[in-house]
Formats: C-alpha cells, sequence, structure tokens
C-alpha cells in the first residue's frame, strides 16, 4: 500500500501517457547494412565448416572469384550487355504498345469495350508459355526473345495506364473543358502529366517482369545472356558462376529499380 | 449581353434536381444563388455555362460578349482545380494557351491578373507550397486571365477557414470595383450572399425551383450587418424551413 502523501503526490501530479505514436515505420541504412553482413558471414561460415557442401552451394567468396573472373575476361559484359539490349527493345515495344493502348482504354468507350475484356483474358497468361509458339513464328533467334518481353511488358503497361487515366481527377478535366481547352490539349496537358504517377508505378513492374522473361528466354537457344550464362553454368556444375549470374541479375534489378526511382523523383517534384 | 435562363429542368437518373427555373442574369451584374443542400445550385451553375446538358430547356443569350472575352463562361471552382504539377504562372496561362496570342501579349496578360490578385511573387511556386486562400487567388487569377463576359463561381470561399474567407470577399469586392465582371455566384452562406450580390435567387429544396428572387438594393461599401440584419431575416426565413425539410429528405432517403 503507498503511503498517504505519495497517493496525493501522484493524483496532483500524474503526467499523462503518451499513447500516440508507432505505425510508421522508417527505413534506417544500418539494420539493412548488418543484416546482409550477417547473412552473408553465415553463409560464408557454413561453407568453410563444411555445413554445407561447396558444390552445391558456394561460399561467397568462391562466387566473388568467378564474378571476377567473369568480369576480367570480358565475358561478363558480354552477357550483360546482351540481356540489356534484349531488355530495351522489348521494354519500350511492350511499353509503347501498353500505353497507347491503357491510354485509348481511358479515354475512348470503344476501346475500353474492346480493351478492357481483351486485356482481361490475356493478361493472366504466363507468357513464358508462348514462347515455343513465338519461335515457331519468328524464329530461334533475337525476334522470338524480344517478343516474349514485350508481351510480357505490354500488358501490366496497359492495365497502369488505363487505370492511371481513370485516377485523374475528372474536376481537373472538366476545369479544362471549361476553359474550352480542344481535346488534344486536355489529353497533352491535364491526362497524361495527371496519369504519370500511375505509369511510372506500372513501369516498376513491367521492368521487373522483362527481367524475369528475359533470363526464362535466354535458357533457350541463346549463346550470350545472363540466362544463358545461368544455363550453361549449372550444366557445367559451375554453380559459383551459376550464382555469380544470379548476383549479376539481383544487381541489374536493383539498378533499373534505382534508374526509375530517380526518374519518379524527377518527373514527379510536384507530388 | 444578358444570359436567359428559359424553363431549364435537370434531372440525375430520373432524379428530378431542378424544375422549370426562370431567371436572366443581367449584364454587370452579381447574381448569387443560395438554396439547401442538393437544391441543384451547382447543377444550374453547370448548366448555364454550358458544362451540364439541361434535361429540359436552355440556357440563351442575349447579345455579345465584350470584346476581347477569350472564354465568355468562365468557371471558379470549389475545390480550386489547379493542375498540381504546374506553377502558379503555369496555371494561370494554362486559361490562354490555346487562344491566339503572341508569347508577350500573354506573357502581359499573365502578369496583370497576378499582380492583381497579388500573387506575382509567388509566380514560381507549386499549389502544394500554397495555402488554401492562395490556391484559390491562383483560380481566381486564372479566370480572369480568360477575359470572361460571365464568371460563375460554385462555393469558392466553402473549402476555405472563417478568416481567409473574410479576406478573399475583399479581395472580390476590390476585383469586382476594378472589373465589372458579370457574375452568378452559388453559396451556401448567407453574409457571403448578402456582401457581395445585387441580386439574390433562392431556390426551393430538390427539385430546386426558384422559391424568391430578392435584390439587395444597398451600396457595397454600406453594406454592414446592422444594414442588413432585415435582408438577412428574411433569407433565412425563406430557407430555413426548405434546408430542415432537405435534410429531413435526405435522412429518409438514406434509410430507404
Amino acid at each position: 500500500m503507498k503511503p498517504p502523501r505519495a497517493e496525493a503526490q501522484s493524483d496532483a501530479d500524474r503526467k499523462v501517457p503518451f499513447r500516440g505514436g508507432g505505425f510508421a515505420p522508417r527505413i534506417t541504412r544500418g539494420p539493412a547494412v548488418i543484416a546482409f553482413a550477417v547473412l552473408i558471414a553465415l553463409w560464408q561460415a557454413a561453407v568453410s565448416w563444411r555445413i554445407a557442401n561447396p558444390l552445391f552451394l558456394p561460399s561467397p567468396i568462391e562466387i566473388g572469384r568467378a564474378l571476377y573472373a567473369l568480369a576480367a575476361s570480358g565475358e561478363l559484359w558480354l552477357h550483360i550487355a546482351a540481356s540489356l539490349r534484349r531488355i530495351a527493345i522489348g521494354w519500350l515495344l511492350g511499353t509503347a504498345g501498353g500505353l497507347a493502348l491503357g491510354v485509348a482504354i481511358g479515354l475512348f468507350g470503344l476501346a475500353r469495350s474492346v480493351g478492357v475484356p481483351l486485356v482481361s483474358a490475356l493478361f493472366p497468361i504466363p507468357k513464358i508459355a508462348l514462347l515455343p509458339l513465338f519461335i515457331l513464328w519468328f524464329g530461334i533467334g533475337e525476334p522470338s526473345k524480344v517478343a516474349t518481353i514485350a508481351l510480357g511488358v505490354f500488358f501490366p503497361t496497359a492495365v497502369a495506364a488505363f487505370g492511371a487515366v481513370d485516377n485523374v481527377p475528372r474536376s481537373l478535366i472538366r476545369m479544362a473543358q471549361s476553359f474550352g481547352l480542344p481535346f488534344a490539349d486536355i489529353v497533352r496537358k491535364v491526362v497524361l502529366p495527371g496519369a504519370l504517377p500511375g505509369i511510372l508505378s506500372g513501369f516498376r513492374i513491367s521492368a521487373s517482369i522483362a527481367l524475369i522473361l528475359v533470363v526464362a528466354a535466354e535458357m533457350i537457344n541463346a549463346q550470350y545472356g545472363i540466362g544463358a550464362l545461368v544455363l550453361f553454368s549449372g550444366n557445367l556444375m559451375r554453380t559459383d558462376q551459376l550464382l555469380a549470374g544470379v548476383v549479376v541479375l539481383s544487381a541489374l534489378g536493383l539498378v533499373i529499380a534505382f534508374v526509375l526511382g530517380r526518374l519518379e523523383r524527377r518527373l514527379l517534384r510536384w507530388r | 449581353m444578358e444570359l436567359v435562363v428559359d424553363g431549364v429542368g435537370h434531372a440525375y437518373d430520373g432524379l428530378a434536381v431542378l424544375d422549370g427555373i426562370e431567371l436572366a442574369v443581367r449584364d454587370g451584374e452579381v447574381l448569387a444563388l443560395i438554396g439547401p443542400s442538393g437544391c441543384g445550385k451547382s447543377t444550374l451553375l453547370g448548366i448555364l455555362g454550358g458544362m451540364l446538358q439541361p434535361t429540359r430547356g436552355a440556357v440563351r443569350l442575349k447579345g455579345d460578349p465584350p470584346a476581347g472575352t477569350l472564354n465568355p463562361f468562365t468557371y471558379v471552382f470549389q475545390d480550386f482545380a489547379l493542375l498540381p504539377w504546374r506553377t502558379v504562372e503555369g496555371n494561370v496561362s494554362l486559361a490562354l494557351e490555346h487562344h491566339v496570342l503572341d508569347a508577350g501579349e500573354r506573357g502581359a496578360a499573365v502578369d496583370e491578373v497576378l499582380s492583381l490578385t497579388g500573387l506575382s511573387e509567388f509566380r514560381s511556386a507549386l499549389p502544394k507550397q500554397l495555402s488554401g486562400g492562395m490556391r484559390q487567388r491562383v483560380g481566381i487569377a486564372r479566370a480572369l486571365a480568360a477575359r470572361p463576359a460571365v464568371l460563375l463561381l460554385d462555393e469558392p470561399l466553402s473549402a476555405l477557414d472563417a478568416q481567409t474567407r473574410d479576406l478573399l470577399l475583399e479581395d472580390f469586392e476590390r476585383l469586382w470595383a476594378l472589373r465589372r465582371v458579370t457574375a452568378v455566384y452559388v453559396t451556401h452562406n448567407l453574409d457571403e450572399a448578402l456582401r457581395l450580390a445585387d441580386r439574390i435567387v433562392v431556390l426551393s429544396r430538390r427539385p430546386g425551383r426558384i422559391r424568391e428572387i430578392v435584390a439587395v438594393d444597398v451600396s457595397r461599401p454600406q453594406r454592414g450587418v446592422a444594414t442588413l440584419a432585415g435582408l438577412r431575416d428574411r433569407l433565412w426565413r425563406l430557407i430555413r424551413d426548405e434546408a430542415a425539410s432537405a435534410d429531413r429528405e435526405i435522412v429518409a432517403h438514406e434509410a430507404a
């Protein structure tokens, strides 16, 4: 039991407890760096102490050596250049088509009536399943690989674009109409800038899809490309090279995300 | 130039919101539209400027817009409707970009309205950097840049706090003294209507019909709480029962 004086004092001076805060997670770099370092150290230790068989799981140091050897021989750059070329062409073609269809669906009733059911039906098909068909249509060389990437990018871009156009506040479009702006000006000055955040979000998704598809496509009759490197290395039981290829894919993904992030920051400063 | 509303009625999906509106907006006057929520004030404003097609009747123009008019029916919006990716200057110049004006003429027009609305030093600011009152000033500057024949204001102050509202009311009075633009002003606020309008149109609850048109025969500088008390009471009596009935109807409609 509390002494009477203490109780009186606590009644008079009791501080109102803070009950807010939280539910606002923030990213700090330190924990991420430590987590990565711990993970790599554990991995290295597991291989060094023979807990894991280095034939099936090479150590981070071995992967680093393999990566260095690939880079020093110049082979790595040939693989990266081949993959980037396929991604760039496929992504640009798919994005251009997807944007055109998505914006048309967002603006015109006829395009919406035809396009939405079509996109809904075709979007869920795993595009890699169409690669054999594309090989029959376009041959086993570059065009079939690029077409797979382009088709894979096309649908998410179209969906993102028409969602983004739909989300442009109608009040802004009505405002532009009330000032007598012609249709083309409303699209150029109001709809497209207003849809840009949604379109750029779509780019992030489509770039990831392009990276997945390029690896899959390069596993069929490609001499160069990260997918080809990974496949050849696996066939030769060169798991150090295989995982070096996987590290390069991860780095490519990070670089693409970084570039898109910078683009977003530059183009969407107004937000 | 006079704007004549001829038997206008409007319905949304069969729900009548306006019925039998007969009205003339005279050249140079400020006409306020008041009435209970849902009585069709904003709908009527949309019809006046050609942004909504009335279900019945038509709006006719008697005479020609004044020389130099770029956009005869120009709106000022309740939510400001500014393009967030454009600066103050960019938003104002939007009203002029599709008109045949050379760059110098356009720049001068933008400068003039920015100066008139006290925005010259904020011309490079983005809307997100401005207060609500400043944003609405940009909306007003943009509307004035279009050299309207009729200014259509849709509750332009309702999204603002009381102090900012008072400041902008002073701005409106000053602007109307400088440029005698015909204006239709939709508001919920009796005091705004009494302070700015030459005539006040009182609409009944839905479907909105004209209940009464009240002239404010007091010059603007002499309009004060005391001088307008009688008129305010009269207007309040006109809309109070309508507003209460409208509220009951909304509750009944939601319950159904």
